[in-house]
């Protein structure tokens, strides 16, 4: 079963404004982009689950033309409150990594 | 009107102060640009730029790109816009960068016909547009309370085109805009001179960050627009970087939820059925973004500011702690609770909250790890926040000596872990937090912004 990491050449995080943290996974070509795109392991639920928030909330964006599925979210608490941990969203993709693909 | 032939627009870098290229400049004006556009701010980093009315940018390093920037216009006679003046493009933030653009005007001996875009809300004013229903939630926040709009230090709304056109329609040469979208910024003046709104807007989301829709993100600062009647082209401001269809649509991901559908004031850029193509070299054209026209809102934004903050930072080495760090740190943390309760009175101290950050740990992902190695060391950085920075000092130096010492073996010795700093707690200032996730509904674009032109001696002109 190959890692995530194993299947995208990049993958990032960051704030989409001071609510929202946007995801890019970008697929190592077409053929991995459509075998993963709509797998059910990068579901809402996984992102629901991992960073705490409403999985109605949760907006799965595939971006065809350059081999990215998009992921945003609202960030679990607000930029910059009295523990902020990553104020830019920047280190959150790190937990998306090791996910296992079936 | 409509567009004949084409419009340049320089842009000069991503973000005003991040360093403009003379030689960059100078390439723009020599292959014809009518304007420069840049953005001048950025939530990104926070809401104390809007609390406090700063700017994260020094003043040195914004003077010395919009010396250039005037310079070009002194040249060339081309108008140049700036948006979100001040990082923020609140009223304190603008009249900030007013003052620095006055400065090197008369350094430079030029007299620019300069006209300010302030678009800093009234809480009264919200207030009443929030009663009468016209101020919406965006996810994930619920329905407006007063007492959150009373809790902002500072709130904008994000202009979009359309002061900026009224603007440039009236003559003027440097425009200071305060908060206003990215793109709109960009768009402006294309849409002023006729363009398609499509291209237009896509033209500005494209370049509003400068070369980093270019292939090499490092290479130069700006970009050029030309903008004409079925779409854009865009090249890097230096020459020997490119961009390439994929560098260009890209960019589209960056910091957007949704690269497809972006919502600007009075419409939604659709850019789905958009085509990325490399017409030479280093140049890019993109055709098929559409506008879609929406009833006019503006998006409001607001800062508060909130408690004081005091830190500590040691680091630890022992094998005490680095065997068994989720135990230290609920120890240390519960000792930290008691001790500061015991040494300043409940009613002086108020609401507090103490937060251990563990780095090399979990100071980031905050998650309790379980079956991990030893670390090889870990740094804790003790957070107190309370409703005063005396108190929140307090707090730290009632913690200290447990911080300093705390043992996991009781019997043994007490261990001394490594403060970086002496005196050992640091004053960090206030936490501040965006409060509004909303839009004002209104009926005219201009009708929450207000427009100042300045004299030749740079005195704001009677309305």
């Amino acid at each position: 079963m190959p890692k995530l990491r194993e299947v995208c050449h990049h993958i990032r995080s960051k704030v989409a404004g001071p609510f929202w943290v946007t995801v890019d996974l970008f697929f190592d070509g077409e053929e991995k982009y459509k075998k993963y795109r709509d797998c059910k392991e990068l579901s809402a639920e996984l992102f629901s689950r991992l960073y705490g928030v409403d999985q109605a909330l949760v907006k799965r964006i595939p971006v065809d033309s350059l081999h990215v599925l998009k992921i945003s979210f609202p960030r679990a608490h607000p930029q910059g409150g009295m523990v902020e941990r990553d104020m830019h969203s920047g280190q959150q993709y790190v937990q998306l990594l090791d996910i296992e693909l079936k | 009107m409509t567009l004949k032939g084409s419009v340049k627009v320089l842009v000069p870098c991503g973000s005003l102060g991040a360093g403009v290229r003379e030689s960059e400049i100078e390439y723009g004006l020599a292959k014809g640009a009518n304007v420069i556009a840049t953005d001048a701010g950025s939530t990104d980093s926070g809401a104390a730029y809007l609390a406090l009315g700063k700017s994260k940018n020094n003043r040195g390093a914004v003077k010395r790109d919009l010396g250039i920037l005037l310079g070009a216009h002194a040249k060339s006679g081309i108008p140049i816009i700036v948006g979100t003046a001040g990082q923020a493009g609140g009223d304190i933030n603008v009249n900030w960068t007013r003052d620095i653009v006055l400065e090197v005007a008369r350094e430079l001996g030029i007299s620019p016909k300069i006209v300010l875009l302030y678009s800093e809300q009234e809480k009264k004013a919200l207030k009443t547009l929030n009663q009468q229903g016209k101020v919406r939630p965006l996810p994930p926040l619920g329905p407006l309370e007063d007492s959150v709009i009373d809790s902002c230090e500072h709130i904008v709304g994000l202009m979009g085109v359309e002061p900026f056109v009224a603007a440039l329609q009236a003559g003027a040469d440097i425009i200071i805009g305060g908060r206003a979208t990215d793109t709109a910024v960009l768009a402006s003046y294309p849409i002023w001179k006729g363009a398609p709104w499509g291209a237009s807007w896509h033209a500005g989301k494209i370049a509003e960050c400068g070369a980093q829709c270019c292939l090499n993100p490092a290479d130069g600062a700006g970009v050029l627009l030309t903008i004409d009647g079925s779409g854009f082209e865009v090249e890097p401001l230096s020459t020997t970087n490119r961009c390439t269809p994929h560098s260009v649509s890209k960019h589209m991901l960056y910091e957007n939820s949704d690269p497809h559908h972006l919502h600007e004031p009075g419409g939604i850029l659709d850019v789905t059925s958009a085509v990325y193509a490399q017409i030479s070299e280093r140049t890019v054209r993109v055709e098929g973004a559409k506008w879609v026209t929406q009833p006019y809102t503006m998006k409001l934004e607001g800062a508060a500011a909130g408690n004081y903050q005091t830190l500590m930072l040691i680091g630890i080495q022992d094998p005490d702690v680095l065997n068994n760090v989720n135990a230290f740190h609920d120890r240390l943390l519960e000792a930290l609770y008691e001790r500061t309760r015991k040494s300043i009175p409940a009613q002086e101290l108020g609401e507090f909250h103490i937060s251990l950050r563990l780095y090399g740990w979990n100071a980031v992902s905050g998650d309790v790890p379980v079956n991990v190695p030893p670390p090889r060391e870990i740094g804790v950085l003790f957070v107190a926040t309370a409703r005063t920075q005396e108190l929140a000092n307090a707090i730290a130096h009632a913690c200290n000596p447990y911080f300093f010492h705390y043992p996991m073996e009781m019997y043994k010795e007490l261990p001394s872990y490594g403060f970086a700093f002496s005196p050992a707690d640091v004053p960090r200032g206030q936490v501040f937090e965006f409060k509004l996730n909303h839009v004002a509904v209104v009926d005219d674009p201009l009708s929450m912004v207000r427009t100042v032109w300045l004299d030749k001696d740079g005195k704001a002109l009677a309305a």
